[in-house]
């Protein structure tokens, strides 16, 4: 009987590993948790995009209702995938403020005159500084920061309809519930 | 045929986008000490865009911005440990090549000592099992009376 059992155990063994390592597919080893979850935003005070604003985009910016923070480059190709959607959210009432990382001067400004622009404000990271304290690894990524100026959510890569349907609106719906 | 006119349109995408920034240069710090400590910082810490790749070795934009964060502290007069403590307040234990010691870890760094016992411990079995115990035959005349010598040799001393 025990030696039975002995021969299976290396099955058994094996199954578990298999279904681990099954398991481990599905993960998307890119996918890096932000530190910032359930933390404020942190302070950032940045220069104008747009010509005729005064300002740009500080962290104090959020605050009295959930938003979006998106960060978008000109030469970012997964930005230019992802605009006309939030072009879409805009109009339908979301508040997404943009943060233009490491662009070269003027480039902000020209890709939301040709692509349209979406954003309550927007503010320019030359140096990529402020994606720096963000834990920005690339562009786009977008935060949901809440009413109180917290990051709740963090989404790597483009905002698709599928994305923003499965992920971020029912967080910023349960959000604007809270109030 | 679909591949080869995804990846055209893919390469035609890329070349209307302008071009991401070049990595900003590298400037050495000027006092060699602090820059031998930076660059060994550097090493230590992993490249969150390529992933398997320090910041010092990597190619990527986002590296290049990180080693000289990491030489503008060293400057500054920061610590390794704060340093290191700057790096993963934004980006998670994931940058340190060098994991810590704490629980959520404990499986990782004690995960092959485990391994090595649970093998010791299946090659030890093996082995004693292999260890054929001869079987018991009676004694012999002979060896009977050399063991009644014995054990009376025994009991007078």
């Amino acid at each position: 009987m025990i030696r039975r059992l002995m021969f299976f155990a290396p099955v058994a063994v094996l199954a578990v590993l298999a279904g681990l390592l099954w398991l481990g597919l599905g993960r998307d080893p890119e996918a890096l948790p932000s530190t910032l979850i359930n933390e404020p935003l942190p302070a950032f005070e940045l220069a104008p995009v747009r010509p005729g604003d005064t300002d740009g985009l500080s962290s104090t910016d959020f605050s009295g209702r959930p938003m979006l923070l998106n960060v978008f480059a000109s030469w970012c190709v997964g930005c230019r995938i992802e605009h006309p959607f939030l072009m879409d959210l805009a109009r339908q009432g979301v508040v997404i403020q943009g943060l233009n990382w490491k662009d070269a001067p003027g480039d902000g400004a020209a890709w939301l005159v040709e692509h349209g622009d979406p954003y309550a404000h927007v503010g320019d990271d030359p140096e990529g500084r402020a994606g720096i304290d963000l834990g920005v690894s690339g562009a786009p990524e977008t935060f949901i920061v809440d009413a109180q100026g917290r990051v709740r959510y963090r989404h790597i890569g483009p905002v698709t309809p599928e994305v923003w349907r499965n992920d971020l609106a029912p967080i910023l719906q349960s959000l604007e519930a809270e109030g | 045929m679909r591949r080869l006119f995804a990846a055209l349109t893919a390469g035609f995408l890329m070349a209307a986008a302008p071009l991401p920034p070049a990595p900003v240069e590298d400037r050495p710090l000027a006092d060699p000490a602090l820059e031998a400590r930076a660059v060994a910082l550097q090493q230590s810490l992993r490249c969150v865009v390529c992933q398997n790749e320090s910041i010092a070795e990597s190619g990527a934009v986002l590296a290049a911005d990180l080693r000289q964060v990491v030489r503008e502290r060293v400057a500054a007069g920061d610590s390794d440990e704060e340093v290191r403590a700057f790096m993963v307040a934004r980006y998670g234990d994931f940058v340190l090549l060098k994991p810590p010691f704490e629980p959520a870890t404990w499986l990782l760094w004690l995960g092959p000592l485990i391994v090595v016992l649970l093998g010791g411990l299946a090659v030890i079995a093996y082995l004693r099992q292999r260890r054929t115990v001869p079987e018991a035959t009676a004694l012999s005349a002979d060896e009977m009376a050399r063991l009644d010598a014995l054990l009376a040799q025994e009991d007078e001393t």
